[in-house]
């Protein structure tokens, strides 16, 4: 046990139990995952990407490459969760990843062995070799590719978003951001505090101070407590995960750790949108790793993780501990190591000591060539002092590398990047939205500079925004030694092996792999960054990205700044899928829209079909029948007597004033203003490439009122394009269009029985003609009868207030079965208009014919000034050799849908089946299809090819119009 | 996301609205077809300051111009298509 008889914020009267690949293990309330695990003596916690090898937690925070674990069961897990970010909750079990078929016994290790097959690029090589090497590395590379594994079951809790605005936002609730927000808070300023921790206090946790004589957690816990009270708002184990266009900030806040039931309340995460007025960025900065042989080895960690282990948790790492100072930051830790009880001796990596008369052994001029060990750990490091070889035991070693401000929120703002040579460090400079740095995000050090700092710029913030500040003077500070600057010219040179230094832990980078990559002539960062992976795996290169860019500017013998940075993308630590799609899951992720006469069919316990937004029936099947005999039952029946449909959806546009016709002949590429009051006919819209978008009807209902139908799928792109039309290209008609699609329900009454059936609804007593409108009522409703048919028989759609449409499909639906009629759905409708002939949008209407293409050219109207005319002309659409629709009668087996059309078995395609159905009364398979030059193909025999369905079959091509090509049954 | 200040509803979240197409790539529907077909392929894909048109499609519904930087998304101006030019 690594636990110390005292110390450290956890509570050591609370036990919590937890399971670590399978074993059980005792830690404390208040430790991380990674914290219980070392006080167990445990390690090793996972094992690398790549090679496999083993690792154990580098640092104490969010920014850990190493031990990422999988978290929870069923519909609470969460792979590659930080073992150093998972704070211990009694029942937590985890396991570790990139391992098989154990940790301690791992056989991709073995990938550690060939690792000069597997270098730099090694992804992108393997497609050099043509597709049958590609087939050989496939196997290999998804074995290996991916951390952990993804839950297999649905989320079992539940996320919401939720918004937020304040006068100031500040992240990070280390220093410099509680006493920008306490200032803040003070001056009566809405104030919100997020902190990623589960408790205020950033650095102080690791680094006690003395702040206005109290003891620094005590005045960070006074401070929090403070601004709550004056009405602010401070979000624990919450992370500003992207800083967005407009000052928009996202926030993630965990209100139970991965794979933990929720309370009451069921709430997972929440995903806050913030709109601040201004936002200090008091973000802090991260520790770097040091570079030579072997510093992944388990218990090789950062400086500041190890002062995390003794003071925040009570747990010492190691006995016999090496610091390795590069920058004066490492004095403080091993000052801690010694006073924990460790034995400590410190290496310093620059000339000289820069801080003498220490209580522990320090060696100046220190090279260091590599450290040994296994999977339980660092055991020696080889190192040179003064150019002598020596070799020195030790079960800890801390890296002091210097540190990287955490600018990633600054980036993503616009922001950018300053270099500092005499600390190896990028700046934050010249923000361009309303972002401000503060305290070590700023690059600034020591504890009193900090929060003078961030009283200084929440001062100014104030003023911005016309506050009465309160002129409070910095708080005083006492605090133990500071951190200084890090080396000149950074820790980079490296003396050992290039091929077992680790620049990116998580995505197994080495120094070798960067120099190979610029031999091979990746010379730009960004170049650089996708061809080893550098800087791309879960944790974004948070340790590894300015040691690969110092390396890079080495090679290129250029200064760091002038190699430049990668782009610093959002979200800053990974967030779980769930938190962004929030309560849009599910049956939630889309609008689900009812038609009016939903119940009608629920009761008759139809088969349901999505259509766009829309659910409708697809057929109403009788006990113990199939989709198929179901639909054909009902096509019949419409076809012999009456069916009746339900064609609510239909787009539908209430379009009326003086310039209405005049209006739609802008939009509808066919004749329309000359039609007759009373009067329908048939139209297509272009779009603004000439191609088809939609078709329907449209009908003069007076003077100057028209109603216009559309594809229902199509509803919500046909009102916006009525709206660009009138809006943008035609402002100057007189007239209004008003979307009645959802307010009009209608139904559609087909076959030779239907204009016996509908005429005593009319007021007249008489169906109206084919094409004509007729007025009737229902208990006082009215009616508007149009005499349309989609189906080839006698039809009518009767359309009336959605809210009374109850009414007439009752009435409807028993006079049809009456008449040994049937109710019809969307299978039935598909199979009749496809006999007929009749084109469908998401069909023949597919984004890529013209009119000309579906036999529709001479309905185009003459002189143009229609929507998409002026492209239709052009030579592509008019060249011969386009395909064009026809009917395809089967002469062998059952013709398949999407089949290609082939003059020859392996022959080119020249065109392909758009829907294939069945002759309704006499049988036989038939379809329509777009064949090249097919309007000329009449009689020619080809084979329709389903490669996928594995069936061949000759077809011969026909006309189009399978049902009464005469037109004598729908004229009645 | 973008704030858009509409004339008519204030500041909204870019949510409510729908991105339409820059000024200079509507087709007049009486255009000559070489102006057509040029204005519909042949695009300027600018770095910079762009005039587009925008829809507040789940607020009012009114077509509006955005004066937007296509690198930085500031929006210097948002007018009423009505207000002309």
């Amino acid at each position: 046990m690594s636990r110390l008889a005292a110390g450290g914020m956890v509570r050591r009267d609370r036990p919590v139990s937890f399971q670590f690949d399978g074993r059980t293990y005792q830690g404390l309330e208040g430790d991380t995952l990674a914290s219980a695990l070392l006080a167990n003596g445990v390690r090793l916690m996972g094992r690398s990407f790549k090679y496999h090898r083993p690792r154990g937690a580098l640092s104490a925070g969010v920014e850990e490459p190493n031990a990422l674990v999988q978290v929870g069961q069923g519909g609470r897990f969460e792979p590659n969760t930080r073992a150093t970010d998972l704070y211990l909750y009694d029942g937590l079990v985890a396991e570790s990843q990139n391992r098989w078929p154990g940790l301690a016994l791992d056989l991709g290790a073995v990938n550690g062995l060939i690792s000069r097959f597997i270098p730099a690029g090694f992804y992108y090589k393997t497609f050099f070799g043509g597709p049958k090497a590609w087939l050989v590395f496939e196997h290999f590379i998804r074995m290996a590719a991916g951390l952990g594994k993804p839950p297999t079951r649905p989320e079992a809790d539940a996320f919401e978003h939720r918004s937020a605005f304040c006068d100031l936002l500040v992240v990070g609730a280390g220093p410099a951001g509680l006493q920008a927000a306490l200032q803040a808070a003070r001056a009566g300023a809405r104030v919100i505090l997020v902190e990623q921790d589960r408790q205020v206090g950033g650095t102080i946790c690791r680094d006690p101070a003395l702040i206005e004589g109290q003891e620094g957690l005590a005045w960070a816990k006074a401070a929090g407590a403070e601004i709550l009270a004056a009405g602010g708002r401070v979000l624990l184990r919450t992370t500003a995960i992207g800083y967005w266009d407009h000052d928009l900030v996202t926030l993630v806040e965990r209100r139970v750790e991965a794979g933990q039931a929720p309370g009451l309340d069921g709430l997972s995460q929440r995903l806050w949108h913030v709109r601040a007025k201004r936002t200090i960025l008091a973000t802090g900065a991260l520790e770097r790793p040091l570079l030579f042989s072997g510093n992944d080895l388990p218990q090789v960690m950062l400086s500041t993780a190890v002062r995390t282990w003794i003071q925040r948790f009570g747990v010492l790492p190691g006995r016999r501990a090496l610091v390795l100072a590069g920058d004066d930051d490492a004095y403080r830790t091993a000052d801690l190591l010694q006073q924990a009880g460790a034995g400590v001796t410190l290496l310093e990596l620059r000339q000289t000591t820069t801080v003498p008369g220490q209580p522990f052994p320090v060696l100046t001029d220190v090279k260091v060539i590599k450290a040994t060990g296994g999977a339980g750990g660092v055991r020696a490091v080889e190192i040179t002092v003064k150019g002598q070889r020596q070799t020195l035991d030790c079960d800890l070693v801390a890296m002091a590398g210097g540190f990287s401000p955490v600018v990633h929120l600054h980036m993503q703002a616009g922001g950018a990047l300053d270099w500092h040579e005499a600390d190896g460090s990028f700046r934050p400079v010249s923000p361009r939205q309303n972002q401000i740095c503060c305290g070590a995000a700023n690059g600034t050090a020591g504890l009193a500079e900090t929060l003078a700092e961030a009283q200084a710029e929440a001062a100014a913030v104030l003023l911005t925004l016309g506050f009465n500040r309160p002129d409070l003077a910095p708080p005083s500070v006492q605090s133990a030694g500071s951190s200084g600057p890090g080396l000149p010219g950074l820790p980079l040179a490296s003396h050992g092996r290039a091929k077992t230094t680790f620049v990116d832990f998580q995505n197994d980078v080495t120094l070798s792999d960067i120099d190979l990559a610029w031999r091979e002539g990746y010379r730009s960062v960004e170049h650089l960054k996708r061809y080893t992976t550098l800087g791309m795996a879960t944790d974004q290169g948070k340790t590894s990205n300015i040691l690969g860019l110092t390396q890079l500017a080495a090679l290129e013998q250029r200064p760091v700044p002038a190699v430049g940075t990668t782009t610093f993308r959002p979200p800053y630590t990974p967030v779980t899928i769930g938190a962004l799609a929030g309560a849009a899951a599910g049956g939630h992720s889309a609008p689900r829209r009812r038609m009016p006469l939903h119940d009608q069919h629920q009761a008759l316990n139809p088969l349901w079909q999505p259509l766009g937004y829309w659910d409708r029936p697809r057929a109403y099947p009788r006990p113990g029948e199939t989709l198929h005999q179901a639909a054909l039952r009902e096509a019949r029946a419409t076809r012999t007597t009456v069916g009746l449909t339900d064609v609510s959806t239909l787009a539908k546009f209430d379009i009326q004033g003086p310039d209405a016709g005049v209006f739609l002949e802008r939009v509808c590429a066919t004749r329309v203003r000359q039609l007759a009051v009373g009067r329908g006919r048939y139209t297509f819209m272009l779009r603004e490439d000439g191609l088809l978008m939609d078709d329907g009807t449209v009908w003069r209902l007076a003077e100057d009122r028209w109603l216009l139908t559309s594809s229902s799928g199509g509803a919500d792109r046909m009102a916006a394009h009525l709206s660009y039309v009138r809006k943008v290209l035609a402002p100057e008609l007189k007239v209004s269009i008003a979307n009645v699609q959802e307010h009009w329900a209608a139904v559609a009454c087909a076959g030779p029985l239907a204009a016996s059936l509908i005429a005593p609804l009319l007021i007249d007593g008489a169906a109206p003609a084919h094409m004509g409108l007729g007025r009737g009522v229902l208990d006082g409703t009215p009616l508007l009868v149009l005499a349309a048919s989609y189906s080839g028989e006698r039809a009518f759609e009767i359309y009336l207030a959605a809210d009374q449409s109850a009414g007439l499909w009752r009435h409807l639906a028993d006079k049809v079965l009456a008449a040994d009629g049937a109710l019809y759905g969307l299978e039935a409708l598909e199979i009749l208009r496809i006999e007929k002939g009749h084109v469908v949008v998401g069909g023949e209407i597919d984004g890529r014919t013209t009119p000309g293409d579906l036999g529709m050219a001479k309905m185009l109207r003459p002189g143009g000034g229609y929507f998409g005319a002026q492209a239709l002309q052009r030579p592509a659409l008019q060249a011969p050799g386009r395909v064009q629709l026809v009917g395809l009668e089967a002469m062998g087996s059952v013709i398949p849908e999407g089949s290609m059309l082939l003059t020859a078995p392996g022959a080119a395609p020249e065109g392909h089946v758009t829907a294939a159905g069945l002759r309704v009364l006499q049988g036989g398979s038939i379809a329509l299809g777009l064949l090249r030059n097919g309007e000329a193909r009449l009689g020619e025999t080809l084979l329709a090819c389903s490669p996928t369905r594995g069936v061949t079959t000759p077809v011969k091509v026909v006309s189009t119009v399978f049902h009464d090509p005469a037109g004598e049954r729908y004229r009645g | 996301m973008l704030l858009i200040t509409c004339p008519h509803c204030g500041e909204r979240a870019q949510a409510e609205f729908t991105y339409e197409r820059p000024v200079q790539t509507v087709i007049a529907l009486d255009a000559p077809v070489e102006v057509a077909v040029e204005t519909l392929y042949n695009r300027a894909n600018p770095r910079g300051w762009s005039w587009e048109l925008w829809r507040h499609t789940h607020g009012c519904g009114a077509w509006l111009k955005l004066h937007r930087h296509t690198a930085t998304h500031e929006v210097a101006a948002v007018a009423l298509l009505e207000a002309g030019a």
